[in-house]
């Protein structure tokens, strides 16, 4: 056997695309994460803990805060409230200009609170536990308005009085609907979708750590989603300069897009720890977590789809009005990337969409896994099947008929996004061939005969969402990386992205030793201090791989560059006739391997290290296609998942376990917003779920084991092939779920079940059908 | 998610547990599993100054055969209860809905007499009691009584224990080989029952149909009639008035009561 270093470059096994386990777990399945609530640290010696009296009701003017009854309680320090942060600035609305400018927010609410949750007022106590009750002696006088609520909340009950309305604003202009859109449509079919709000719910709740150093510098540790964009917010909300806050991030569990920056509690446990002049910790708890971290989705969509009676879809119009909760944060934008995705992987002549901002009483509405892309495709996959049905075709051959012809070349639609690759009947037919459509359609069709109690749906949809954004305002999307590797024959990298579950400790790791041959296990990967990594675009999106991963492996082939300088040198030869070695690490002279250097020699003296920033030309657009199958219990309406077989092609795979990780976990959690989850409030707007109890997040026992189809296709935008994966599962299996499940009664007269299809709404839509009235 | 502040003493017996409720009175309250206490008092719905701690009284565990009965210890682990020999195969359906509660850490704390006394309609076990026919045996300063399951059950988290009464053993009869069915319909696995039926050889009890477990008798009687189970499990909600929540209305839970008192009565084992 020839010795492996002989092997030309590419003859040896690539550890790219291969199932290296995850570096990170032995540490999580061992000793445990260390989380925000977890950090020991010398600086933080003595922190005083802060506790956020929140409001109890969703709509009130506050005419007054009685502080002094919890200032006598045991351990208390201090309290405080909006007053003693009065010159601390408003927080205007994201996107202000489209948005209305008068919604905007306090940290702690001064003359009126907006939902039931919002903070008005601290205490701060010596000790974690004594908090609770402190705030029991808060006394807040309120005096209730009524709630404004729903996506059509009215202007009776103002949010903002000088705003004058609770339209926040709009995306699109009504005005320019076309009433003649759906002309010459042989078949016209419209219904009004709601695609709930939900909670995103991670396993570790908000918290934060700060202390400010003699320099006047904030060092605060917050679980987020990207240090560098915490850091920003944090040094708008509190008025300070760039260089005075220094954010760490520890281990995260769980975000969700709800991690994102920095909330207003962030920076109140900052400004007590510069008040009381001590560190300060808060760490809040799963009730305040279900109220006061932002909630996603919150759509209600108008669908109208018309085309021929042998299923060619002609036109297509999608009206949105988003809730965006009490104060328009991102939540109110992400109505432009659901018009963006409109159409989805459809060719479909003509479309348009336009959407509306309401205000409500309750908790704002931020991003959540897929943020604004699931939307759009809940809409028309519904869409496609409410047309499928009434024209009595299958719904996968309306969805083969009508969707975008393979291209390689860049695909611009009607809305302006430019998809860079996509293959999506393939991927429809993959999906299909793997679930058994055909057979799966003949036993549906035998249960329907025998009358089964347990009736068999099949739910299709096919997708693509946009991954790795730039900032929309024409920056081309980036990310940098730092390589640097030492004279022991480790290495590090250090990280714009932010991972937190994702595996980039693995996934970076098998970059840079695949360039440099340094095994994953000597590579460390560092993330998430803004004082060692001050640039980053953090983890969301589905950005990371493509934009951080591919900085590394850039990162890697410069420092190779470097390193062949100093081999040459080092060798008295021509930089150019030296052939790096990943498999020792060396660097040797063409045809004569004798005459050799290795990485780590070249490393001992000045510091052998690259930084470099990657940016490829756009976003890309993974694509794919779920197939859900729910049995229904006709008799309770329960629905059963009972297998989920998806396509998720998001260009070339790096290491497929972990690509099975983010589709196993978007998959779940997309079927947890079809048939469980949502944020209930009541008609005073007090929220109902308020616990796990009462909020379903799903578990195991509610998912079946599922069957993953292989399917990749290349972008051109970076080397590594690839796109996103991290919000894909998520996107495709709402709809196939709700799909499947409509299907499954679909033959007893049923056309939709809103989101969660629970049982109790599955068999109050049998219940209506039987009664012969259309069920919505 | 933090409790009010508490007193907390580990009981050294039975009596000096009663001892403990009879100094404090009102102020205290008996602790077994704490898997419905503490989420109480954590959210503050329940703020008693005293904890009297029987959870790790030995001489409440356990089960034993007493003639006609199984007498079960009020702090015997849902788990373990589950896993009884005895109690499988004798009173297997009481086995089957220790099995039934929530999840399995849940089922290593929580007590059956933590459960019957909290009598939460919706709860597994006190239904399955009612199901059962069994009794629970009651200690308090004047000695000890017994009360039948369904008189024990009394209104919505209320029960026959006086606050310086203790519930110290539950009594189910030995009954081999016995039919029993069993229907729990839930969102998820280790939810509480939306609706609850256990059937034991003509008694049917349903679970979350009122405020407290329910003995559905127009159906015992159209059985006991000769009706079908199909025709008798058409009464299943006769006379019952159930809770309307985010997961069900009184009309959808009056339904699914009916069919899966037809489900229990048809699939039973035994
Ligand atoms: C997440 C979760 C899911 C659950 N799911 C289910 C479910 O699916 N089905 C179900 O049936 N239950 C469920 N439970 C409740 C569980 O069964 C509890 O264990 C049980 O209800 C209470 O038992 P305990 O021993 O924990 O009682 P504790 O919480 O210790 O006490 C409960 C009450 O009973 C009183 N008490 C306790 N023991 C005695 C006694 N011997 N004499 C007099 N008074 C006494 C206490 O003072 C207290 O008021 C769930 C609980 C949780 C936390």
């Amino acid at each position: 056997m020839p010795a492996r270093r002989e092997l030309a470059r590419g003859d040896y096994l690539s550890i790219l695309g291969t199932r290296v386990l995850r570096t990170e777990d032995p540490k999580f399945l061992t000793t445990g994460g260390v989380y925000t609530d977890d950090v020991v640290d010398d600086r933080l010696a003595g922190a005083c803990h802060v506790f956020f009296v929140r409001s109890p009701l969703a709509h009130a003017t506050v005419s007054g805060i009685d502080v002094s009854a919890a200032l006598e309680a045991p351990g208390v320090i201090a309290a405080f409230t909006g007053a003693d942060l009065a010159d601390l600035p408003a927080i205007p609305p994201s996107a202000a200009g489209l948005i209305n400018t008068e919604m905007t927010q306090r940290l702690l609410a001064t003359d009126k609170v907006r939902y039931v949750g919002e903070p008005v007022a601290v205490v701060v106590t010596e000790l974690a536990y004594q908090g609770e009750d402190a705030l029991e002696l808060v006394a807040v006088d309120y005096d209730p308005l009524p709630a404004a609520l729903g996506f059509d909340p009215g202007d009776s009950s103002l949010l903002f009085e000088a705003a004058g309305t609770n339209v926040a604003g709009y995306w699109g202009d009504p005005a320019s609907l076309r009433p003649d859109l759906f002309e010459g449509c042989e078949t016209v079919v419209s219904h009004t979708i709601v695609n709930q709000r939900v909670a995103p719910a991670p396993m570790e709740t908000r918290a934060a750590a700060a202390v400010w150093g003699a320099d006047g510098r904030l060092t605060t540790w917050i679980p987020n989603q990207g240090a560098q964009g915490t850091r920003d917010d944090l040094v708008k909300l509190l008025s300070l300069e760039p260089g005075q806050v220094r954010v760490i991030t520890p281990d995260v569990g769980g975000a969700f897009g709800a991690k994102f920056g920095a909330d207003p509690e962030h920076a109140v446990v900052a400004w007590v720890a510069r008040r009381v002049g001590r560190p300060a910790r808060w760490s809040e708890t799963r009730y305040e977590n279900l109220i006061g971290m932002t909630h996603g989705r919150a759509q209600q969509h108008t669908v109208t789809i018309g085309g021929s009676r042998d299923g060619n879809i002609q036109a297509y119009r999608l009206e949105i009005v988003q809730d965006a909760g009490a104060y328009p944060k991102i939540g109110a934008v992400l109505p432009m990337l659901t018009i963006l995705m409109t159409t989805g992987p459809y060719d479909i002549p003509s479309a348009e969409a336009i959407a509306k901002v309401v205000v409500t009483n309750t908790t704002p509405i931020g991003a959540y896994r897929g943020a604004g892309r699931p939307e759009a495709t809940a809409a028309i996959e519904r869409a496609i099947d409410l047309f499928a049905a009434e024209i009595g075709v299958d719904p996968a051959d309306v969805r083969r008929k009508n969707l975008l012809p393979k291209f390689t070349e860049p695909h611009r639609t009607k809305f302006g996004a430019l998809y860079d690759t996509g293959d999506y009947v393939a991927a429809l037919d993959a999906a299909l061939e793997a679930a058994g459509y055909a057979e799966l359609r003949a036993e549906q069709a035998a249960r329907r005969a025998s009358g089964d109690v347990r009736q068999l749906g099949i739910g299709v949809s096919s997708y693509v969402e946009i991954t790795g954004m730039g900032d929309g305002e024409g920056t081309p999307p980036s990310e940098n990386a730092t390589v640097e590797v030492f004279a022991d024959g480790t290495a590090t990298i250090l990280t714009g992205t932010s991972p937190h579950g994702q595996g980039h400790a693995t996934a970076w790791a098998m970059l840079a030793s695949e360039e440099l041959g340094i095994p994953v296990e000597k590579i460390t990967l560092q993330w998430g201090d803004t004082d060692l990594i001050p640039e980053g675009g953090g983890t969301g999106g589905s950005r990371s791989l493509q934009q951080g991963g591919a900085a590394v492996q850039q990162a890697s082939r410069e420092l190779i560059e470097i390193a062949r300088e100093r081999a040459a040198a080092e060798l008295e030869a021509n930089p150019a006739d030296l052939v790096y070695d990943t498999s020792r690490s060396a660097f040797a002279v063409a045809g004569d391997p004798e005459a050799s250097v290795p990485l780590t020699k070249l490393a001992e003296g000045e510091r052998l290290l690259v930084r470099t920033v990657f940016s490829q030309p756009g976003a890309t657009f993974p694509f794919g296609t779920h197939v859900a199958v729910a049995e229904v219990d006709i008799e309770t309406g329960k629905p059963t998942l009972t297998r989920m077989i998806t396509v998720d092609d998001a260009g070339t795979i790096l290491n497929p376990l972990l690509a099975e990780g983010q589709r196993h976990g978007g998959i779940g959690q997309g079927a947890a917003q079809a048939f469980l989850e949502e944020v209930v409030y009541d008609d005073d707007g007090n929220p109902l779920t308020t616990s796990f109890a009462d909020y379903p997040i799903i578990s195991a026992t509610e998912v079946p084991s599922y069957e993953l189809a292989e399917m990749q296709t290349p972008t051109s935008y970076n080397p590594l092939g690839a796109k996103g994966i991290g919000e894909a599962g998520s996107i495709g299996s709402t709809p196939a779920v709700q799909n499947a499940i409509v299907d499954a009664v679909a033959h007893l007269g049923v056309r939709h079940i809103d989101m969660p299809a629970t049982s109790r709404r599955v068999w109050e839509a049998l219940r209506a059908a039987r009664q012969g009235s259309e069920h919505r | 998610m933090i409790p009010a502040p508490f007193e907390y003493i580990a009981a050294e017996s039975p009596g000096h547990a009663l001892e403990l409720l009879a100094d404090y009175g009102d102020e205290a309250k008996l602790l077994a599993g704490g898997h419905s206490l503490l989420p109480m008092m954590k959210l503050r719905l329940a703020t008693p100054a005293v904890l009297i701690d029987i959870g790790r009284l030995e001489q409440l565990a356990g089960v034993q055969a007493d003639d006609g009965e199984l007498v079960i210890g009020a702090t015997t682990r849902h788990a373990d209860l589950a896993a009884a020999e005895l109690v499988r195969a004798e009173a297997p359906l009481l086995a089957y809905a220790a099995a039934q509660v929530g999840d399995p850490q849940i089922r290593h704390r929580g007590t059956i007499g933590g459960s019957l006394s909290h009598a939460d309609p919706a709860a597994d076990l006190p239904m399955a009691l009612v199901a059962l026919g069994g009794s629970v045996e009651i200690q308090g300063p004047g000695g000890s009584r017994v009360v039948a399951a369904d008189d024990f059950f009394q209104g919505f988290f209320e029960t026959a224990l006086g606050p310086d009464e203790l519930l110290s053993a539950v009594r189910v009869p030995r009954r081999p080989g016995v039919p029993w069915g069993y229907q729990k319909f839930v969102r998820r696995s280790n939810d509480w029952a939306i609706v609850g039926v256990a059937v034991v050889d003509g008694r049917i009890a349903l679970a979350n149909m009122g405020a407290t477990p329910l003995r559905a008798t127009a159906a015992e009687r159209a059985l006991a009639e000769g009706a079908s189970p199909a025709a008798a499990a058409e009464h299943a909600a006769d006379g019952t008035s159930p809770g309307e929540d985010m997961h069900a209305d009184r009309e959808y839970r009056r339904h699914l009561a009916r069919v899966l008192t037809r489900r229990a009565l048809e699939h039973q084992t035994g």
